[in-house]
């Protein structure tokens, strides 16, 4: 017997409501699959159980609000795998509780399919106590339900019973935001250092990249910024990983928490999981996904607990340097300003560049600013070789 | 397609990517990316987007010619009647 917990989805998240069951009691399961859906202030996620069985007994009925390590639900099973409490972090050696590389492999695609909702649609509905259920096809990409299949179900339906709340409401998040960050500011001594990168041969690579490529298959240089970033890790590792009760817990594997702008304000770093493993293409893929379920509010529960470091880029018209504040228990961020073209000197002369301010916010506890700036080096060294990315 | 067709395929299609915001409120010389606050993945998008609806070839170095309503409208005008000439 598994019990399937309400988990700890952030920093400080101590409570959860439950708004969505995937699964009912009989229904077999197996690790991986999303098989409820939790509202947290950051917006509902979808949450994984990672162990193999038949669901015997479902103890939260939707709506209910609960605690952070509140059993939801009771998985039965032979052979089930013990539950991974917190997959990325490995305890140092030679500590007895170490924990394993857990199994949760959120690249498969859960079983179960949910419809596709656009935020404005769910809004109105919430705001229109429209059930969703009743809307028979939406007519957006894929069938997505869009504001319009709304307002055309809520003229002809009878009102439905007041939904739960589960898009993203911006006064919690902006709560879960201060809190986080509250607490970074409080107990992390950060120390910020920062390399200007010449990015003429990054640039001039991926131009030629993208040129024989269909829209679909270009990539955007944020991912080359990323890439380089998850690489330097392995140069030095002391900057991937937790602190957590006075130890540094350097994580097993490298997966970035990308930060992601929500429309109309708010943020959130899912991970891309074993980011330096992937392809510039996979991780562009990885991106676009993430962007789109982070607004549409599918993200699931292990890319909210796994990032190990996090990494900002401000885009094409965000500011030319960012510094920023780490997420605990993590011990580090990059961040990458807007590429701005300015002189630089290359080999005595004076040439027009695109430039990109790279800085690293990290742990006093954990590294000094010799790690850091080895690690920008590195990162600088790494947007040096494009093709190697 | 109509300059009218196409300027409304182009609202359209940002609509899916940002839905909270009005469409009528753009004017044909405002700068999408600012307006509707797109990022450079949600401009990726359209562009894949305009692509996918149009079948137009959309080269990188053009993306900038697609930044205001009025010009993204002439481009794929002019794109449409430049492939309807060579299949001609």
């Amino acid at each position: 017997m598994n019990d399937f917990k309400m988990p700890a989805l952030g920093a400080d998240m101590e409570a959860g409501t439950l708004v969505e069951w995937l699964v009912k009691p009989g229904d077999r399961v197996k690790s991986g699959d999303v098989i409820a859906v939790v509202e947290t202030q950051k917006g509902a996620i979808e949450v994984e159980v990672f162990a193999e069985g038949v669901v015997s007994d479902i103890l939260i009925p939707v709506g209910e609000r609960v605690p952070v390590g509140t059993v939801l639900a009771q998985i039965d099973g032979a052979g089930v795998a013990p539950l991974p409490v917190e997959p990325a972090i490995v305890a140092p050696k030679p500590a007895p509780q170490a924990l394993a590389e857990a199994p949760p492999k959120p690249t498969v695609a859960p079983q179960v399919s949910r419809r596709k909702i656009t935020p404005a649609a769910r809004r109105r509905a919430v705001a229109l106590s429209l059930d969703l259920e009743t809307i028979v096809k939406g007519t957006g990409v894929e069938g997505s339900i869009r504001l319009a299949d709304v307002e055309a179900a809520a003229s002809v339906a009878r009102p439905a019973p007041p939904l739960t709340r589960r898009g993203l409401d911006l006064s919690q998040m902006r709560q879960a935001i201060a809190a986080a960050m509250s607490r970074s500011k409080r107990e992390i001594p950060h120390y910020y250092l920062a390399e200007t990168v010449d990015l003429h041969l990054s640039l001039t690579w991926l131009e030629a990249f993208n040129a024989d490529r269909p829209p679909i298959e270009r990539i955007l240089p944020a991912v080359l910024f990323l890439k380089a970033a998850a690489l330097a890790l392995r140069e030095q590792s002391k900057l991937n990983g937790a602190y957590e009760n006075g130890v540094f817990l350097p994580a097993a594997g490298i997966h970035v928490g990308w930060a992601i702008a929500l429309r109309g304000g708010g943020l959130i770093a899912p991970a891309i999981r074993d980011t330096d493993k992937k392809t510039l293409v996979e991780l562009m893929a990885a991106m676009r996904d993430l962007v789109e379920r982070a607004r549409r509010g599918n993200l699931r529960s292990s890319e909210l607990t796994s990032p190990t470091i996090t990494v900002t880029s401000v885009g094409d018209r965000g500011a030319e340097s960012v510094t920023g504040v780490i997420y605990p228990p993590q011990v580090a961020i990059v961040g990458f300003g807007r590429v701005a073209t300015r002189p630089w000197a290359v080999e005595g002369r004076v040439e027009s560049r695109p430039l990109v301010t790279v800085s690293l916010a990290a742990d006093h506890r954990v590294t000094d600013g010799h790690i850091g700036g080895l690690y920008l080096a590195a990162v600088a060294r790494l947007l040096q070789e494009p093709e190697k990315l | 397609m109509t300059d009218a067709e196409i300027r409304a395929l182009i609202l359209e299609l940002i609509c899916d990517i940002a839905p909270e915001l009005d469409p009528a409120s753009a004017r044909d010389q405002d700068d999408l990316r600012e307006i509707f606050d797109l990022d450079s993945m949600d401009f990726a998008n359209l562009i894949v987007a305009i692509h996918d609806r149009t079948k137009i070839a959309i080269p990188e170095a053009d993306y900038n010619k697609l930044f205001t309503l009025a010009g993204a409208t002439a481009y794929v005008r002019e794109a449409l009647a430049s492939s309807a000439a060579r299949t001609r």
